[in-house]
């Protein structure tokens, strides 16, 4: 067993309130120079909507991503190596600068040097590409909180796989939002696009890196990337990425969007992984086994013989010791509530999500389907606003079971908590009908709810 | 075999892995590399920097969040939180890491193309004023012909708005501004001079300065709370405080979690995570919005009413409270609460009316007939139900003064069981009126059968047998006695579901819109949750509720909810409303710096919206009686009268401040009244009372009483608050504007406030702005000052929703010619003093100031029992039923040194807050110490203020929150009035120092100045002070109020809670009816609630928070009235009212509700906004659609806890009851 380290990243989106402290902290430390104004190495989504770039989830569009071929072989679905230096420079799998966004600024300036006018001075918008002035039409966060609805969400890739459960109505309206990062991905299609070697991933942790030495601007990354976080650059000519802060996380201090994330919702850890075994975990046929073929390179850092496969990797102690404590690793597997973004595409994305609870539908909350009552606490469930099919869409390849079970385990938590909170006896019973301790659901809370400092990276 | 997917490209991956530097794996998907290559070096450097400082912003929100303010080679890069906040005992989540994305972008605005980065003045009038001053050799001359001459006045008040600001030097700008600020004074009086700075907590020595300023030479600082229409009238009302809330740490205590009109992941985002995360202790969360916001998505249950009928939601939750907790069972802990702690049991007296009764008043001692002292009349009565004897418990405020009542103002019932209803004995019919039957059926009028006795020669009854008849609550037995008549057996609601009657949830639903069903689950969890946990029901409650002309009733809706729960006093219970409120924690130094009571007393404080309404002329346009608001069973006193009457009666009888206050000058008014030999007092009142001298608010644009000098710092007054923007614009600047509506006309106007044929077009000589940004207000100002930003000097911050002090500090030094506030104020005192030693020297000032809250002044109107000395023919009292009078000497060449010093009043008087005198000697030698004394001039000896941090100093040290030997100090003061112990509260020994804020955030200690408490780290939550320790409330009865008797909230027939609908636009202005229209345009509700994207203005204009929402204004509204209109996401559209035009860009989202339209808060007019088809001149603010509505009952004074105190109480400037018509506009824009 050869067992290598990677910083993985776990966002709780049932506490996410979609506020974006996290993208304009990270973009002020890293992003706002000439050249990357498009640029947002995080983002926060509204769902449904569009994204960032639009559609991006749209694989069969944008070829994001690895496929299997007929042989079952891992392939980058935007085609082969040959294909696409064949294809270097005319690539239609670019998404252009209006599917991002066309930056813009304004005249500012009028408001002080405006001569004696008729009316008041104004500054009006200006396009940061040609310096014309422009009608802004579209932006990184154009669709905030369902923004142009009917007419944009259908656009949705998701929504779209789910639509015949979803009405865009008043009465129907469900939204939650996405914050987005590099996935820093075990089996990152970017790494594998690069004609120049330039992406790599850091041995000691993982980061996914481009040597801004080594590229040539090829952009085959940009393509690869089904995440679409990886970045051109078009002052520089070379491709950016986030970094995942690893000037900072190097001296022990969290990510700039974790650290700055007011809702307290990203969790930072080290995951001890099989580094041979992800091809093959990767390969799985069914698109719905990806998740627990992930999980499963994943190794115990508790277990005898991973650390010692550990050790004879180079592993430093303190790194098993963080890796024993990685409230990533607790959050997929002993409460585990945490799953990865797109199993689908493959690349073994190292970011994953608390997917969100929210309002029961009012029709049916007549009917006794109250979040913190155990009793009927599991119907409720299903009665949620948010379509379990849409979250499945995102973090299970459409397999609504293990959704459903994360749901049930946070609402199960909630019940659980208030007889506490109440005074009241402790009721193992709830705690065991989602497969947990009284105590494991307590941890659980201590992580989620308290969440302290010490204990989020 | 899993693999790659060919073997052409595993050649090409094998050749390449040769040339690279890392390891490329075994199955060539992928590379690694050791980290620390060469190509990490620029985003090592990106990351490094030379120094971490710690400061915050002073922007207007409630956040108070420190940040770390990062700077390499002496530029400031960007910011992060900070993360380091004192534990609040790990039994909960933490407050870090506090701040938002507005915050995270801050320091884009200090190097951005809108920095103010040197003083401007408007070109004309600099070119006028330094032609005048070469020729006449003196500023206040040239300044005296400029504004006196009506072609030069016109010719810069109509450039107003229109650019040509050129560069001006900060000697010549502070020049003009003191030479008008003499003028103004010699002229006209110093309360022509006005200042506008909003919110202290969020920038304490920044508002204190100016302030100071203002004060120390008799001008008028303008209240913001109420004008912001975020003060709760209700809280005055009901619990004789402006606003004490819990701390948001507290919401973790809650068990059950209603979120009403407050969308928190907005606009209290720091905070939010409390209540994401409560939720996992099993807290339920219910939301109340119209539209699917923010919050809704945290929500368990979601109830969508109609905008504004909040209040008939809430009425019918009472309904199912009073019924299931209090008439089919009684829940002890209820039972017990409510008797303590509230006026249910207190009598209120009956009068006959059209053949039934209707309440009156407390029944008090001075009824019964034994007591003779003369604070009888304000002790409330009730009944011993052991003895079925009238008793006069404690607390009251008949005991709060009167040298009889120390050590008994308390609420020990001293082994009483209060009564709380005299059922079993004669039933009356009592008429009740009610509001929701707008030009409909009935006669507005219920009538309900109401257990009565007769107690000292009087019919009474309690105030909880007036609830119940009020909510329609009927007893098991009926609800009425044999003696009821049919009619008022059918006015008592059969059940839940008879929606014909109020306040059934079936009646509920006819006005929400939301099921039945639904309200009466939520009311029976809530009050079942707070019986189960002690009280821990809350209630976050928000502007969407609050900003409504009838928000006092919608209000007490809804804390009838949390009081008669038992959760008001309780951590985790109660309301939390967090509306502007930002707690100025040590409020007692810096109250005494800003108003310069520690050289003169008393301070001119106005409320603002009176102030705005007046002068800028929207009175003018009320086209309504103020009748519009008279209960069917009101005596008659508005009928007839004008808004404006009203205000000024308020005026004339001390209720409210009034200034300018007399059309004279108050500085020859005071000199007259000395040459009189007569005390000045009885001098003016004599004046006034035989028509020599009037009030000014009687005749508000005869020049005479125009404001004339106004200096905005802290605040964009034209580009945020100003409702009624356009009006502004028009009468207060004479600018342009796209005013549409027409004056009253002749049978509509007021009486006693003259009609001058012509409205004026600028009445303000002088607009000053201090800012560091371009805002519509510095566009429209005649000065404006470079202000330094947030992270470029030094002050203090604290809030409601943390219990912390903290510190401001400068990152770099102001840059270019930007200055302090403080600086810049200081700059201003000097060339004031300077010309005023020779133009205004030494003079005496008469102050009227009105009947105050928290003194006894409170007493000056016996049961709320108005008789206005003008219609009586009697020569007014001040002090009783006119303003007081005070002489106030000022020294004006002496300004900036009294600026700079600790002024030696305070040795002598002590400071003053809520009631409660401090005395400060150590204090001073302390400061003295500290600061370093001032040597030579008026303030010879005293301690400095000459620096920033000095005045941080000086606010921690005056402040019982602050300075623990203060806190403990205050509490025995206290406890001698109360008889009541409140030993261990004060944390004695702490002091904390402003370095001390400077390293880290800082608790606060408990103080007699808040009414809750942080001892023992316990998280804050308000009234726990008075039901722990047996403490009244500031009120009438010394309980929380659920029953009003002034005679003006008996002709509003408001006496209790109840439902009153929005306005009706289209009866009181003839606008259309929401819903009405097509293609052209249709009608829709124009709310304007608190942006995702800004802190009102603040950050509306930055590029980041621009780049990240859609770049410029915009109006959501549904896909229903979209489609109506012919509207498409983003098109451009207009919308239009009588008050003026706003161009915007559409949002169509299906999250909004049919027939409302949102235009968040503060999108001003200096990003994106085109001309308007409609007014061919530039599309207006959010503002420009809304104008002032003042509501009478928000001018009562001088009675118990509806007396006036700075910010305490006054008519709200709310906005939230317009419309407006919306539609498609021609897709080509025109700038």
């Amino acid at each position: 067993m050869k067992v290598m380290a990677q910083l993985a990243m776990v966002m709780n989106l049932d506490k996410c309130i979609g506020c974006h402290t996290c993208s304009v902290t990270c973009k002020q430390a890293w992003t706002n120079r000439s050249g990357t104004e498009y640029v947002w190495f995080n983002n926060v989504e509204t769902r449904p909507g569009q994204g960032y770039p639009r559609t991006y989830q749209d694989q069969e569009r944008w070829k994001g991503g690895w496929e299997l071929n007929s042989l079952g072989r891992l392939k980058l679905k935007a085609g082969g190596r040959v294909r696409k230096l064949f294809s270097i420079f005319a690539n239609p799998l670019m998404p252009s600068i209006q599917d991002y966004y066309e930056p813009w600024t304004y005249d500012y300036d009028r408001l002080f040097s405006a001569p004696m006018q008729e009316d008041t001075p104004v500054a009006r918008p200006r396009s940061l590409i040609t310096g014309e002035p422009t009608k802004i039409s579209w932006s990184a966060n154009w669709d905030d909180n369902l923004a142009g609805g009917p007419e944009l969400a259908p656009a949705d890739p998701v929504l779209r796989k789910v639509s015949d459960q979803v009405r865009l109505s008043f009465e129907q309206a469900f939204m939650f939002y996405l914050p987005r990062i590099c996935e820093h991905c075990l089996n990152p299609s970017c790494v594998a696009s690069c004609p120049s070697g330039a992406l790599y991933k850091r041995s000691e942790d993982g980061i996914v890196l481009v040597d801004q030495d080594r590229c040539r601007g090829w952009r085959m990354c940009v393509t690869g990337c089904p995440y679409k976080k990886v970045y051109f650059n078009h002052r520089t000519g070379k491709a950016e990425k986030c970094t995942f802060c690893f000037p900072r996380v190097e001296v022990g201090i969290p990510t700039v969007c974790s650290e700055t994330c007011v809702g307290r919702l990203r969790y930072i850890g080290i995951i001890l992984y099989d580094p041979d075994r992800v091809v093959e975990a990767a390969s799985v046929p069914d698109d719905k086994a990806l998740y627990e073929a992930q999980k499963s390179v994943m190794l115990d850092p508790e277990d005898p013989a991973v650390i010692a496969a550990a050790r004879a990797s180079g592993i430093p102690e303190d790194w098993l010791e963080a890796a024993r404590r990685s409230p990533i690793h607790k959050l997929i597997f002993e409460y585990g509530v945490a799953l990865p973004l797109h199993p689908e595409y493959r690349t073994m994305p190292m970011v994953w999500y608390i997917p969100p609870l929210s309002p029961v539908v009012d029709v049916l909350s007549g009917t006794g389907h109250d979040g913190e009552d155990a009793g009927n606490l599991f119907g409720a469930i299903d009665a949620l606003r948010i379509p379990i099919g849409y979250l499945a869409e995102l973090f299970t390849a459409g397999d609504p079971a293990p959704v459903r079970a994360v749901l049930r385990r946070l609402a199960a938590m909630r019940s659980y908590m208030r007889r506490v909170n109440l005074g009241q006896e402790r009721d193992e019973s709830i705690a065991a009908a989602v497969g947990m301790t009284g105590e494991q659901v307590e941890g659980m809370h201590r992580l989620l709810a308290l969440a302290p400092y010490g204990e989020r990276y | 075999m899993a693999g790659m997917d060919g073997p052409v490209s595993d050649a090409l991956l094998r050749l390449g892995r040769h040339l690279r530097a890392g390891t490329v794996s075994e199955d060539l998907r992928t590379l690694h590399q050791i980290g620390g290559r060469r190509s990490d070096a620029f985003y090592r450097d990106r990351w490094s920097h030379d120094k971490v400082v710690r400061s915050t912003h002073g922007v207007n929100c409630t956040g108070s969040c420190s940040w770390k303010v990062y700077v390499k080679d002496g530029i400031i890069t960007w910011e992060a939180q900070q993360t380091d906040y004192p534990s609040v005992g790990g039994d909960r989540p933490e407050y870090e890491p506090r701040g938002c994305p507005r915050g995270a972008a801050f320091s884009w605005y200090t190097y951005s193309p809108t920095r103010v980065r040197f003083p401007y003045a408007r070109g004309v009038l600099v070119e006028m004023y330094r032609a005048a001053k070469a020729r006449l050799g003196d500023p206040v001359a040239a300044w005296a012909e400029i504004t006196s001459d009506p072609d030069s006045r016109h010719r810069y008040q109509s450039a107003r708005g229109r650019g040509g600001l050129v560069r001006v030097s900060w000697e010549e700008a502070t020049e003009i501004i003191a030479a008008a600020h003499v003028h103004t004074i010699k002229t006209y009086g110093p309360d022509r001079v006005a200042g506008f700075s909003p919110i202290p907590a969020m920038s304490m020595v920044s508002h204190a300065v100016g302030a100071r300023f203002v004060s120390l030479l008799g001008g008028t600082m303008l209240s913001f709370y109420d004008w912001y229409a975020d003060l709760p009238v209700a809280s005055p009302q009901m619990f004789g405080d402006q606003t004490d809330v819990p701390e948001s740490a507290d919401w973790w205590d809650a068990a059950y979690l209603m979120l009403w009109g407050s969308n928190v992941p907005v606009t209290r985002t720091p905070d939010a995570h409390y209540m994401t995360e409560a939720r996992y202790r099993g807290q339920k969360v219910v939301v109340v919005a119209p539209d699917y916001s923010d919050a809704a998505k945290f929500a368990d249950e979601w109830l969508a009413p109609h905008p504004g009928t909040d209040g008939a939601m809430a009425m019918a939750m009472g309904h199912v409270i009073l019924r299931e907790f209090f008439v089919e069972r009684q829940v002890p802990y209820f039972t017990d609460y409510v008797k303590r702690h509230t006026d249910l049991p207190f009598l209120v007296t009956l009068d006959e009316r059209d053949g039934g009764y209707v309440p009156a008043k407390f029944l008090t001692a001075a009824d019964l007939g034994r007591d003779k002292e003369p604070e009888a009349a304000f002790k409330t009565v009730l009944v011993d139900s052991a003895t079925g004897e009238p008793v006069v418990p404690n607390g009251s405020l008949g005991f709060r003064y009167a040298a009889a009542g120390e050590g008994r103002w308390n609420l020990d019932l001293e082994g009483v069981d209060p009564l709380l209803t005299l059922e079993g004995g004669r039933t009356v019919t009592v008429l009740l009126p009610r509001f929701d039957q707008e030009g409909g059926a009935g006669d507005g009028v219920l009538r309900r059968g109401v257990p009565v006795r007769e107690i000292g020669g009087r019919l009474v009854t309690t105030v909880f047998d007036l609830m119940l008849a009020q909510y329609g609550v009927a007893r098991p037995s009926g609800g009425s006695s044999a003696s009821a008549s049919a009619q008022e057996t059918r006015e008592w609601p059969a059940s839940y579901d008879d929606a014909g009657a109020p306040y059934t949830p079936a009646w509920q639903e006819t006005i929400t819109g939301v099921p039945a069903a639904q309200v009466v689950r939520i009311a029976r969890e809530f009050a079942r949750n707070a019986e189960d946990s002690g009280g821990r029901s809350m209630i976050i409650m928000g502007a969407g509720a609050n900003h409504w002309f009838h928000s006092d009733t919608i209000y007490r809706a809804m804390l009838a909810l949390t009081t008669l729960t038992g959760c008001q006093g309780v951590n985790g219970g109660g309301w939390a409303h967090y509306v502007g409120q930002e707690k100025c924690r040590p409020i007692t130094g810096w109250a005494h710096m800003a108003f310069g009571t520690d050289w003169s007393r008393p301070p001119r404080q106005m409320i603002g919206t009176a102030y705005w309404y007046l002068h800028t002329d929207q009175w003018r346009y009320d086209t309504y009686s103020a009748e519009v608001v008279s209960s069917p069973l009101g005596g008659g006193a508005f009928t007839g009268k004008a808004t404006a009457d009203l205000l000024s009666q308020s005026a004339r009888l001390g209720w409210m401040p009034s200034y300018p206050t007399f059309d004279r000058n108050p500085l020859d008014l005071a000199d007259e009244a000395a040459g009189s030999g007569q005390e000045a007092g009885p001098y003016i009142a004599a004046k006034v009372a035989s028509g020599e001298l009037g009030f000014a608010c009687e005749d508000p644009d005869a020049p005479a009483n125009w404001p004339r000098v106004l200096t905005v710092w802290r605040a964009n007054l034209l580009g945020s608050s100003a409702k009624g923007n356009e009006y502004f614009l028009r009468h207060l600047l004479g600018a342009d504007s796209s005013v549409r509506a027409a004056e009253a006309a002749l049978g509509q106007r007021p009486d006693d406030v003259t009609w001058q044929q012509q409205a004026p077009r600028g009445k303000l000589d002088l607009l000053l702005s201090l800012d560091f940004r371009m805002t519509s207000t510095t566009l429209f100002s005649d000065i404006v000052l470079p202000a330094a930003t947030w992270y470029e000097k030094h002050d203090l911050s604290s809030t409601d929703m943390h219990p912390f002090v903290h510190a401001f500090s400068p990152a770099i030094d102001p840059p270019w010619q930007t200055r302090t506030d403080f600086s810049a104020f200081h700059a201003i005192a000097k060339a004031f003093s300077s010309l005023a030693a020779a133009h205004l020297g030494v003079r005496k000032d008469l102050v009227a100031v009105p009947l105050l809250h928290d003194t006894p002044d409170e007493l000056a109107t016996p049961h709320g029992h108005v008789s206005d000395w003008r219609v009586t023919g009697e020569i007014p009292v001040p002090g009783r039923n006119f303003p007081k009078i005070t002489v106030v000497e000022r020294d004006y060449g002496a300004v900036a040194a009294k600026m700079a010093a600790v002024g030696p009043l305070l040795d002598r008087l002590g400071t003053t807050t809520k009631g409660i005198t401090y005395q400060v000697g150590e204090e001073i030698e302390r400061l003295a110490r500290m600061n370093g004394t001032v040597r030579g001039g008026v303030a010879d000896g005293r301690p400095s203020l000459a620096r920033d941090v000095d005045m941080c100093e000086t606010i921690l040290a005056l402040s019982g929150t602050t300075n623990g030997h203060l806190a403990a100090q205050g509490f025995a003061t206290l406890g001698r009035r109360t008889g009541t112990s409140f030993d261990g509260l004060a944390d004695e020994h702490k002091k904390i120092t402003f370095a001390d804020t400077q390293s880290r955030p800082v608790p606060v200690t408990t103080s007699p100045e808040w009414s809750g408490s942080e001892t023992g780290g316990r998280r804050y939550s308000a009234f726990t002070l008075n039901v722990e320790h047996r403490k009244p409330w500031h009120t009438l009865t010394g309980r929380q109020h659920f029953f009003l008797d002034h005679d003006w909230i008996h002709e509003a027939g408001e006496t209790m809670p109840v439902y009153r609908p929005p306005l009706n636009m289209t009866v009181l202005f003839g606008e259309p009816g929401v819903g009405e229209g097509g293609e052209q345009g249709i009608t829709v509700r124009y709310l304007t609630p608190h942006s995702k994207w800004s802190i009102h203005s603040e950050y509306q204009d930055n590029l980041l928070m621009l780049t990240l929402s859609r770049g410029g204004p915009t109006i959501w509204m549904s896909p229903v009235d979209a489609q109506r209109a012919g509207i498409r996401d983003n098109d451009w559209v207009e919308a239009v009212n009588r008050n003026g035009v706003v161009v915007a860009r559409a949002i169509v989202s299906h999250r909004m509700p049919a027939g409302t339209v949102y235009m968040y808060h503060a999108q001003e007019r200096v990003v994106d906004v085109p001309k308007s088809e409609t007014s061919g001149r530039r599309g207006g603010i959010h503002n420009s659609l809304t104008r002032l509505l003042i509501k009478p009952t928000h001018l009562i004074g001088g009675y118990a806890q509806l007396s006036f105190a700075f910010n305490y109480l006054g008519p709200t400037g709310n906005q939230r009851d317009e419309v407006t018509v919306i539609r498609r506009r021609s897709q080509e824009v025109d700038y």
